[in-house]
């Protein structure tokens, strides 16, 4: 069988993969928020609950030669991408052996081995360092692809429109990915747009688009197989939104006033781990004993970081004023 | 590097034209170098700058942009994160507010929060001063605000030799540099090494000895410090005037030393007065060099007033020689 490049492919192995990817992103989350409550872990803390089919559904999907921009809440972004967990939760906890060496938290997570370039909390600010990627990769003559991650709030802001004209406009391998959990930050789409089907913001920038239900981690692979196989082959930029739900609160200082709680319970029978593995033992393509043996994997693995974190080194306050120029000259030479 | 002795002779020539240059010189010898700004292309640069580069050059290296001041200056960063060498080109220093959010959230900050994985070698050049009646939202003199910034560097050429030589400089940085051309010096015109070349971008220059007062200014008001001085001279007074060429990072030591030997300072800054670049440069004065002063320090800046369009109005609202000399008389205690 030849796999086709824009097609997915169910074998039992690549499931069990995904769904992995999954549980990995919600169980280390649900850590963090642990370690949150005992002050382990400080600063805003905003948690990917109920999203993590965007993640595990679109960064496989991308080669490792590609380039992927992403949000402040990124760590399931960072996590799928191959970000070592022990260096994600070392970052969490602010210790120099973290992924961006203690000094960006969980809203920066950075790393050069895995073209992961942050970690963006300015909301659309990531967006136009996405298209100078790919304007430097179109002006070399490249063939990468920059997956842009970016919630549906990021809309709304000049840096969104800026980004989606110049990239099309110049034909830059940008693959926009919106993740539309319908909120942002306490503000529900409705409030905020006029045109509240973001799928079709594109259109007047002459971009390709397709909406995919996001929490259905097949149908986001298989529309980030045909959105990365379109950007590869046309060199021009592509729309995909993804729509998805926040379950847990925006940060871990919302009341969550703004929606009710009926609202969160109705889109939690949707949630996309549940929902995959009832499909996917439905369908017998996993056995009973599957789960429990990854969420012991990613358990032991979430053990191992905690461990590793605990045991990370401050950085010494001689140090503080690093890192703000270069130290020489060869360091940016790339 | 500061410019070396002249051997291949002189061009007589502009400091629109220095800056140009700068450009060419710089596309031709490094093939990640290009200039991406509004109107830079077919219309030749608002201040025609790059007249005649996109026809030597062509439209992937002499990029026009739309109106998108964050879009293009973050399309700036990301392709020098990627390894390309830009030039962003913004319009004014008025405009480039529009882009304050990629120079300061982004630029200046990728390589800290980043733990050092990733810097963003990018030059961006604008225009910066008043002096040609535009009025409030064109004439504007933010640069000592940008100085303000931790993780960039800001420069102000202020003479041909600069205008020519700081930009290969700064494209070999591996940090952000912002360079403020002041509106005023494009069309002077000079007398240029035929072999200039780049100079250091972090050295403050004395370019008028003196023994009695330091007169530290930078960019536009220096060629008007200079005419102070001038003027002081005939009343027997040998003003030192300080070009400080870098504002961020600022040369202490030289600025120092000269203010050791003169015992008395004034800080000419086209920035408005309240929390300027001239307040930063005399609490320095007063943190390293105190006890080297013999009077109170200073200062002639902008006066705190958006600027105006009516040439009489501008000119009395930003510094000009006769105030310098006002207030280098004011430090001597001479009328």
């Amino acid at each position: 069988m030849t796999a086709r490049a824009d097609k997915p492919h169910l074998s039992r192995e690549h499931m069990l993969d995904i769904l992995k990817k999954m549980i990995r992103i919600r169980r280390f989350e649900d850590k963090c928020a642990e370690l949150y409550t005992q002050e382990k872990i400080r600063g805003f803390l905003h948690l990917y609950d109920g999203e993590e089919a965007v993640a595990a559904g679109v960064i496989p999907v991308l080669d490792q030669r590609d380039h992927i921009v992403a949000t402040y809440r990124e760590h399931g972004h960072a996590l799928v991408r191959g970000v070592p967990m022990t260096k994600v939760m070392a970052e969490m906890y602010g210790k120099q052996e973290g992924c961006s060496h203690g000094r960006g938290g969980s809203m920066h997570l950075f790393d050069r081995d895995y073209n992961f370039h942050g970690g963006n909390a300015i909301v659309g600010g990531g967006l136009p360092m996405a298209v100078g990627l790919a304007l430097a990769d179109h002006m070399r003559g490249g063939d990468h692809v920059i997956a842009c991650f970016f919630g549906e709030g990021a809309v709304a802001e000049g840096e969104f429109h800026e980004s989606m004209n110049l990239a099309a406009l110049w034909g830059l391998p940008v693959l926009f990915v919106c993740e539309n959990n319908l909120y942002a930050m306490g503000t529900a789409l409705a409030l905020s747009e006029s045109e509240t089907d973001i799928e079709h913001k594109a259109a007047c920038y002459k971009i390709d688009a397709e909406a995919v239900d996001g929490m259905d981690v097949v149908a986001v692979e298989a529309a980030a197989r045909r959105a990365v196989h379109a950007v590869r082959g046309s060199r021009k930029p592509y729309f995909l939104e993804c729509r998805t739900y926040r379950l847990r609160a925006h940060s871990m200082f919302d009341a969550q006033l703004y929606r009710e709680k009926s609202e969160i319970e109705a889109w939690r029978h949707r949630e996309p781990i549940v929902r995959f593995q009832t499909w996917l033992q439905a369908n017998h393509i996993i056995h009973p004993d599957d789960v429990p043996r990854i969420e012991a994997d990613v358990d032991a693995e979430i053990a191992d970081a905690v461990a590793f974190a605990e045991a990370g080194t401050w950085e010494p306050v001689g140090e503080l004023t690093r890192f703000t120029y270069a130290e020489s000259a060869g360091l940016a030479g790339q | 590097m500061q410019q070396e002795t002249v051997r291949a002779g002189t061009i007589e020539t502009t400091y629109r034209e220095a800056v140009k240059q700068a450009i060419r010189d710089a596309i031709k010898r490094d093939e990640r170098v290009f200039l991406m700004g509004e109107d830079v292309g077919r219309y030749g640069g608002c201040y025609a700058v790059s007249k005649g580069l996109l026809a030597e050059f062509g439209p992937e290296r002499i990029r026009d942009t739309p109106l998108s001041e964050s879009g293009f200056t973050g399309a700036g960063i990301g392709a020098a994160m990627a390894g390309m060498r830009p030039i962003v080109e913004v319009m004014t220093v008025n405009f480039s507010l529009l882009a304050l959010d990629q120079i300061m959230n982004t630029a200046a900050t990728v390589r800290h929060m980043s733990g050092n994985q990733f810097g963003v070698p990018l030059v961006i050049r604008m225009a910066t001063g008043a002096g040609k009646q535009l009025a409030a939202q064109h004439s504007h003199s933010l640069e000592g605000w940008y100085a303000h910034i931790p993780g960039i560097k800001v420069l102000a050429p202020a003479t041909l030799e600069d205008a020519r030589g700081m930009l290969w400089t700064a494209l070999q940085d591996p940090d952000p540099v912002l360079i403020f051309e002041n509106v005023m010096l494009y069309n002077m015109s000079g007398k240029l090494a035929a072999d200039a070349g780049a100079v250091d971008i972090d050295k403050a220059a004395v370019r008028r000895p003196g023994s009695d007062i330091s007169l530290v200014t930078y960019g536009g008001s220096l060629w008007k410090t200079l005419e102070a001085a001038t003027a002081l001279a005939v009343e027997g007074i040998e003003a030192e005037v300080v070009d400080l060429r870098s504002l961020r990072p600022l040369d202490d030591a030289t600025i120092m030393a000269s203010v050791a030997k003169t015992r008395r300072a004034v800080i000419v800054d086209e920035g408005w007065r309240s929390g300027s670049l001239a307040a930063e440069v005399g609490m320095r004065i007063v943190e390293q060099a105190f006890w080297s002063l013999d009077a109170p320090l200073g200062r002639v800046c902008s006066e705190e007033v958006p600027i105006p369009y009516p040439a009489h109005l501008e000119n009395a609202a930003i510094p000009q020689a006769d105030k310098v000399v006002a207030a280098a008389k004011a430090a001597l205690g001479r009328k």
